[in-house]
């Protein structure tokens, strides 16, 4: 039992590092802060201010694991927010807010392609063609959206300011009576309640079909002690999270269900489809994947679109959030998404990397700005924070991988690595 | 010889987690002499220079080791080499893009105030290339521009530009040709008669009992026997026995050729340019066939055109302009792209499994399947129960050893990831496999193994074509050999007259018109 626990837990060693390390600074700040970090409304903000990290990482993790890196998305974001809120904004055109968010969708999905197209068949380099991109579209922001623009359709910036609570039924509950920090709790969301609820049942329910289906075909499953205790864990982290939300002004963010949609389709692109293998296996050993009859240029592109994409979700995201566009939006936001697929574990040299690691480092960064912001910590002392972070992040990568490393080197393979 | 030994290592014993990887070993070399080590992959053959040359630091191991009259407590590689010890690994450690004579001088410069005195350089690397029998290259060539085998000479040039007293190759031929190889040997001779003591590893027992004065066989982690070649009157059956630890009756598994199948496979005329120097030929009006069942052999010296010949066919993976014909079953078909060929029934095995055919980060699962993944995938979704029930059954068809499908296979070892790569061609479903090199750098168990998947695979009516610098194994192993000098098929020799004289007369023959 302990040997087969250990080798369960043995591949993804780091990734529960990853997880350990966020816990740990969540229960820090909940200490330094009194308990405010963790207040409903501070918790809902913290994935407001963040869903762009959040989105783009998806993205930018499966460039990293092929061994890219995108370096125009703040100006990607920018230049679609700019002209997203340029057609719902000019007089001459007032789009309504759905077709500037449709049409913000296929500009960023374009622009990707557009990068997807100088990497992947013309082959330079993509620092190259992403930092070609980062000055390009800056400057066409700033052509689009030299000006703010704002306000925007109340629909437009629902998107970012809303949730479930302003559309489905609350129960009226007094917070105060729980301690000063939920002093402005005034009801409870019943959906996120459902919500978290279902989450934890669909938890369960696909564990046990995984183990069923193990079963069945003749596969030895885990122990079963260890897939109880993941459930548990994991359901609570649902449930103390679900509960904090249901508490906080909008319920669910609207922003955090695409979140979750995003989340879900893309764990699930690259887990378990063809595409999601290839990016492995590109990022893993090129020649080997060209060898192996796997269409390289294609899957290459693939990532850009995708990545292209999701840069646009995130500019829709942005502009609602502030109620503005503007050509300075997005400054150095390619940074904070690289560096939360850097902190999740994805490996520098490519082909290691998952979803929801990126999507821990994400959290973290957000942790650590929010925990920092409220504590009052000047936004450059944040920084050198955050930079110190990823090195240690890093450094913590390489230096446990190097303790392999003297082992392995028993079979010289290591050395040619 | 001196009978003073110049090493002695005592009752070694290491252990890795799980595993011992040496138990009791002990071990002595004599001063002035060649001492060969055999023994199967994971003997343990590598960790014992590890623990001689301080990579396993003093204190990772019990037992003690005496160097030259003196208790040895290495902490790395730099406390070994203070006392005269050099390890030269089986993957060179030299830098392509530097010259010869910087390489030699690799953090050893030749400076003063940490200014480089290049005329010093360059006269001292001059002096280093003649000990090493390349007098006549020229010391500002850049590394990348000479072949595998002269930069195998330039490590040993390098090492000797220290201060060496024992120096320890492992596998030093084994990407080296036949003629390479005889150098090698001839130099570490001279060496050897300047007095430097020389351990060297290798798989290939030929070399070892035509090098060494004494071999020691190592099995399992400990020391079997050491011989004195001379007077102990050792060959190959001996060694094998020691090292495998049961008769070897054979090298090769008993098979019977399939002979007048119909033809499965044809390549006519075909032509390939070298793809940086796109002037010239590397294959020249090629024309090959196999039929079902046949496994049919590619002899030829490196830089003869058979990797290049076989890559060019496998979706044109190396090579321009390249022309000519594949037929499949008497059709002529397209392989213009890895995709088309392998949906033609193709697979290519290649000769370099860590650099083109294996993914060392991922599992061995993702590597069996990656070829195939269409065969457990629905709508663009792969099924990973599906993933495993096929990994599995390749896993126990092709005997890989490994803890379970789901780690790193860079943990296995180098036969076992073979089989992996095997088994990732095996599941394509091919009609003809392509195995360049397909023992290279394994033991002779392994090997055995590979051979027998070979033959298993013709019997199932597929056509394999064998292509390996080793001609023992091509005659042991072939129904059918082709020859191949610079480009040019040059003869198609049955088993029965095969011999390596005559193949080789063949795979030397002048095609210049």
């Amino acid at each position: 039992m302990a040997s087969s626990l250990k080798q369960a837990l043995g591949g993804n060693l780091r990734q529960y590092g990853i997880m350990g390390a966020l816990a740990l600074v969540i229960i820090l700040f909940t200490i330094t802060t009194g308990g405010k970090l963790l207040s409903p409304a501070n918790v809902s903000s913290l994935i407001g201010q963040n869903a762009y990290v959040l989105i783009m990482a998806l993205g930018m993790i499966m460039v990293i694991i092929a061994g890219h890196i995108d370096l125009s998305a703040g100006s990607v974001v920018a230049f679609v927010g700019g002209i997203c809120g340029w057609v719902m904004y000019s007089t001459n055109w007032d789009w309504p807010w759905w077709a500037g968010v449709l049409l913000a969708l296929a500009l960023g999905t374009l622009i990707g392609a557009w990068h997807g197209f100088w990497i992947a068949y013309v082959r330079i380099p993509a620092f190259i063609v992403t930092l070609a991109g980062m000055l390009m579209f800056r400057g066409l922001a700033i052509v689009v959206a030299g000006f703010t623009m704002a306000p925007f359709d109340d629909e437009f910036v629902a998107i970012a300011s809303k949730g479930s609570a302003n559309i489905f039924p609350t129960i009226p509950f007094d917070g105060g009576q729980l301690g000063v920090i939920f002093q402005a709790v005034k009801s409870i969301d019943v959906f996120t309640l459902l919500v978290g609820v279902l989450a934890i049942l669909a938890l369960v329910w696909t564990q046990f079909r995984n183990r069923a289906s193990q079963v069945k075909h003749g596969i030895e499953p885990e122990p079963l002690g260890f897939t109880v205790g993941k459930i548990v864990v994991i359901a609570f982290c649902i449930a103390f999270a679900t509960v904090l939300l249901s508490m906080s002004a909008v319920g669910t963010p609207f922003v955090l269900v695409i979140i979750a949609v995003l989340v879900l389709v893309y764990s699930f692109v690259l887990n378990r489809t063809v595409f999601g293998r290839h990016v492995y296996a590109i990022g893993g050993n090129l020649n080997a994947a060209i060898l192996s009859g796997i269409n390289t240029a294609r899957t290459n592109f693939m990532i850009f679109v995708h990545m292209g994409f999701l840069e646009a979700v995130a500019a829709i995201v942005v502009v609602s959030r502030a109620n503005a566009a503007n050509a300075t939006a997005g400054q150095s936001y390619e940074l904070d998404v690289i560096a939360a697929c850097f902190i999740g574990g994805t490996a520098v040299t490519g082909g290691i990397g998952r979803v929801s690691g990126a999507m821990v480092g994400a959290v973290f960064m957000g942790v650590l700005n929010q925990g920092q912001s409220i504590m009052g910590v000047p936004s450059a002392w944040q920084q050198v924070v955050k930079g110190l972070v990823l090195l240690a992040a890093v450094a913590f990568d390489l230096l446990s991988k190097r303790r392999t490393k003297l082992v392995a080197l028993a079979g010289v393979a290591e050395r040619s690595q | 010889m001196n009978e003073t030994p110049i090493l002695e290592m005592l009752d070694i014993t290491k252990e890795f987690p799980g595993v011992i990887a040496l138990q009791d070993v002990t071990f002595k070399v004599y001063r002035g002499e060649i001492h060969g080590i055999c023994g199967e992959n994971g003997a343990g053959k590598s960790t014992l220079m590890k623990v001689l040359s301080g990579i396993h630091p003093y204190g990772s191991y019990s037992g003690t080791v005496t160097y030259d009259g003196e208790l040895c407590q290495f902490h790395n590689l730099r406390d070994s080499e203070s006392r005269g010890i050099v390890i030269i690994h089986q993957e060179l450690a030299l830098s392509p893009f530097l010259s010869i004579a910087e390489n030699i001088f690799l953090g050893n410069e030749q400076a003063k105030f940490g200014v480089i005195n290049w005329s010093d350089v360059e006269e001292k690397a001059i002096a280093l290339l003649k000990r090493v029998g390349l007098r006549q290259e020229h010391p500002q060539t850049k590394i990348m521009d000479i072949g595998v085998g002269k930069q195998q000479l330039v490590e040993i040039a390098k090492a000797l530009a220290k201060r060496v007293d024992l120096l320890i190759l492992d596998e030093p031929t084994a990407s080296l040709n036949d003629e390479e190889s005889e150098h090698l040997l001839s130099i570490l001779r001279e060496l050897r008669d300047q007095g430097i003591t020389i351990i060297i590893i290798s798989h290939k027992l030929g070399e070892i009992l035509e090098v060494a004065d004494n071999i020691t066989v190592i099995r399992d982690g400990t020391v079997i026997e050491t011989v004195n070649v001379k007077e102990d009157q050792v060959d190959e059956p001996r060694l094998i026995r020691g090292m495998v630890g049961r008769e070897m009756s054979s090298r090769f598994p008993t098979h019977t050729p399939n002979v007048g199948g119909e033809e499965l496979f044809r390549i006519e005329d075909w032509t390939v340019y070298h793809q940086l120097d796109t002037t010239r030929k590397v294959v020249d009006g090629a024309s090959l066939y196999v039929n079902r069942g046949e496994i049919v052999g590619i002899a030829g010296l490196m830089g003869s055109g058979r990797t290049e010949m076989a890559m060019s066919v496998f979706g044109e993976t190396y090579g321009v302009d390249i022309s000519g014909k594949v037929f499949r079953n008497g059709v002529e078909v397209q392989t213009k792209t890895v995709e088309q060929a392998i949906k033609n029934g193709i697979a290519y095995v290649t000769e370099d499994r860590k650099a083109y055919g294996l993914n060392l980060i991922q599992t061995v699962r993702e590597n069996m399947t990656i070829s195939a993944l269409h065969k457990v995938t629905h709508n663009g979704v792969v099924d990973s129960n599906e993933e495993k029930v096929e990994s599995q059954r390749l896993k126990v068809e092709l005997n890989v050893k490994t803890p379970n499908l789901d780690v790193a296979l860079k943990t296995l070892s180098g036969g076992n990831q073979q089989k992996v790569s095997l088994a990732k061609w095996v599941f394509t479903d091919p009609e003809v496999l392509i195995l360049d090199e397909p023992t290279r750098g394994i033991d002779v168990g392994a090997k055995y193994e590979i051979y027998e998947i070979i033959n298993r695979l013709a019997d199932d009516g597929k056509g394999v074509i064998v292509i390996s610098s080793e001609l023992p194994e091509l005659i042991g192993v072939c129904d059918r050999i082709y020859t191949l000098s610079e480009g040019h098929i040059t003869g198609c020799v049955p088993k029965a007259e095969a011999t390596q004289e005559n193949l080789m007369t063949l795979m030397t023959l002048e095609t210049k018109e």
